[in-house]
């Protein structure tokens, strides 16, 4: 078997947050639609992205803090399920996200003009990721010294390679799959790993999902 | 006698590989390597008893494993100022208050000798909680990177001792706070950071089942009845009345029994009546266990956490509530009220049940002990979400982020 080397190899990156307290609160869903208009891009990620990562381990109906939020502090389970299923995998740039989620909430507002001036139980607090990333120094060169430091990278680097990097790279697509195809040729080994699904997976097994493509493409 | 003091030897990263993994630790390391060298200060009250130094007690040495250098400096104070700050942190909390011009002064007397005897030359200095929040004043300028880590619930402040605090803490250069409710409106930014609970602390450590069960046959619990636990000392505010209703609901359908067991009440005088109601409230039933347990009965909690078949927290107001942190990490169903920063763990329907009644509490209770195999799957999904956000390593991340991200 001829083993492929890049002529870039994959950098493995780690990433950390910490939370931002934001000054916007919502009691409404009104209030709701005025802090997603105003709120910052960073406060968007948060409660998308980010959160997608921080509940990981949970696979079922929960997708963003809005969505639980619909749920569980305002006992709107039609608005819950919109928001739920808005899947930020499709997404690229918070902009788009931050359109798709006022729609949704406007939607609801229109359809449920009484809902809309309902107090919830506890208010949503917005919030903000700020990051940093910090090389782990891991460098592979071929898939099979990719496949050891996948394994050994822990969920912050995997996250960050595998969903965050969307935003990053504005692609539908993640870190890992571009050098793939860009440094390895492996186009159908890129594509099966992107269509992984974050939303239905915890991030322990959807890198056990990729560790699998992986070994499978290099008994090939 | 020097003041900086020297944490007890605590676990090292290596002693939480099994409970965290090592990619978990190797991450930790990875993100403390640019700061190594970097001084770190941390100031609070007491250097013994009380949550800030028993966090502070396991920080101190993984923060220096991870090669920062940290150190821990206590402020002293005579009675006076410990009277007053204690009267500042009840206000704060929301508690009745008659301001009086000489309990400010012997503040700032107090912040003034203190400036005087410590050295404030970290690049980072964290001031924990409002006792030392004046040390502010001793930064030289714009020097160093100052940090105010505020641990109490600042949602409802007296208004007259947060207007005199608040000037001080505009001057730090970010203020941290346990719950998004408890943030004030500052002109600085104000983070998130959770308290934490040791995992291999007495109170959170694995136990042999014969040690659960042997320490629940002392109380002389049915164990093959179901059990219902709150863990909280004997106080208006963790509601034991509301949970004793809330049982006696459930009792008409279940043959359960009720544990309220918590500490405190032998020096606390409001304590002591609390809990002579919370017995008279019993009237006598012996299915209802009722322990006034001493400081030192950290494996007892543990046990009892352990061998509950649902563990209750009916606070009516809550700081963060660590014993909902300690439930959940034992992978216990948890049925709380969703106040304060309880609402951060049990995420309804997933990691445990909120409820917002006597009523309710009781819905919940006759729904899980009717749903075991839910009862369980949310028990394992709330280990997982201490794992991931309350446990001390959470805690170090936190803070190496945070210094990261200031630098």
């Amino acid at each position: 078997m001829v083993v492929t080397r890049a002529h870039r190899p994959f950098q493995f990156v780690t990433a950390s947050y910490i939370t931002r307290i934001e000054r916007q609160q919502a009691l409404t869903v009104g209030e709701l639609r005025d802090g997603l208009e105003s709120c910052s891009d960073e406060s968007i990620f948060h409660h998308t992205f980010q959160s997608l990562g921080q509940y990981h381990f949970l696979t079922e109906g929960f997708s963003n803090d809005f969505a639980q939020w619909a749920l569980a502090g305002l006992n709107r389970p039609r608005l819950a399920e919109q928001l739920a299923g808005l899947d930020v995998r499709s997404y690229c740039a918070l902009s788009d996200l931050r359109i798709d989620l006022l729609r949704v909430v406007d939607d609801f507002c229109r359809t449920y003009p009484d809902d809309a001036l309902r107090s919830a139980f506890e208010p949503f607090h917005f919030c903000a990721s700020v990051e940093v990333t910090v090389p782990l120094g891991w460098e592979a060169w071929t898939l099979e010294e990719f496949r050891a430091l996948l394994e050994r990278c822990g969920h912050a680097s995997f996250q960050f390679h595998f969903l965050v990097s969307r935003l990053r790279l504005r692609l539908e697509t993640n870190d890992f799959s571009r050098w793939f195809v860009e440094e390895l040729g492996l186009e159908a080994l890129a594509q099966r790993g992107n269509r992984i699904d974050i939303v239905t997976n915890t991030l322990d097994s959807a890198k056990a999902t990729l560790t699998r493509l992986i070994d499978r493409e290099l008994a090939a | 006698m020097t003041d900086t003091l020297t944490a007890t030897r605590a676990m090292t990263l290596d002693d939480y590989v099994p409970l965290l993994g090592a990619q978990e630790v190797d991450d930790l390391r990875a993100i403390a390597r640019p700061l190594a060298g970097r001084t770190v200060q941390m100031v609070n009250s007491t250097a013994v008893g009380g949550g800030v130094a028993e966090i502070l007690n396991r920080l101190i040495p993984l923060i220096q494993e991870l090669g920062l250098a940290p150190r821990w400096d206590v402020m002293t104070g005579g009675n006076d100022f410990f009277e007053v700050t204690k009267a500042f942190h009840n206000a704060l909390h929301g508690g009745p208050y008659e301001a009086r011009p000489q309990d400010f002064e012997t503040f700032l007397t107090y912040s003034e000798q203190n400036r005087g005897r410590l050295a404030f030359d970290a690049e980072f200095t964290v001031i924990h909680d409002p006792q030392p929040a004046a040390l502010i004043e001793a930064r030289a300028g714009t020097s160093g990177h100052w940090i105010w880590r505020c641990h109490i619930d600042l949602s409802r402040p007296n208004r007259d001792v947060w207007e005199f605090l608040r000037p001080f803490v505009c001057r730090y250069d970010a203020a941290l706070f346990s719950a998004p409710e408890f943030a004030r409106q500052l002109p600085i930014p104000q983070y998130l950071v959770y308290p934490c609970i040791d995992p291999l602390s007495d109170k959170n450590r694995d136990l042999e089942p014969e040690t659960v069960a042997a320490i629940v046959d002392r109380f002389g619990i049915d164990r093959a009845r179901p059990i219902v636990t709150q863990i909280s000392r004997f106080d208006r505010l963790k509601d034991p009345i509301g949970v004793l209703r809330a049982y006696q609901i459930v009792k008409r359908y279940t043959d359960l029994q009720l544990v309220l067991a918590g500490g405190g009440a032998s020096d606390d005088p409001e304590g002591e009546s609390v809990l002579a109601e919370v017995r008279d409230a019993a009237a006598g039933d012996p299915d209802v266990h009722i322990l006034s347990l001493p400081p030192w009965s950290a494996i007892e909690i543990n046990a009892l956490q352990r061998a509950s078949t649902i563990v209750v927290q009916k606070s009516l107001r809550e700081g963060f509530g660590l014993t909902v942190t300690e439930a959940l990490w034992k992978k216990q169903p948890v049925v709380a009220s969703a106040v304060g920063g309880i609402p951060a763990q049990v995420i309804h329907k997933h990691t445990g049940l909120l409820a917002h009644s006597v009523e309710g509490t009781a819905y919940q209770i006759r729904f899980l002990l009717s749903h075991p195999e839910l009862a369980r799957k949310l028990g394992e999904q709330g280990h997982e979400h201490v794992r991931e956000h309350f446990l001390i390593t959470s805690n170090v991340r936190r803070y190496l982020t945070l210094f990261l991200g200031m630098s």
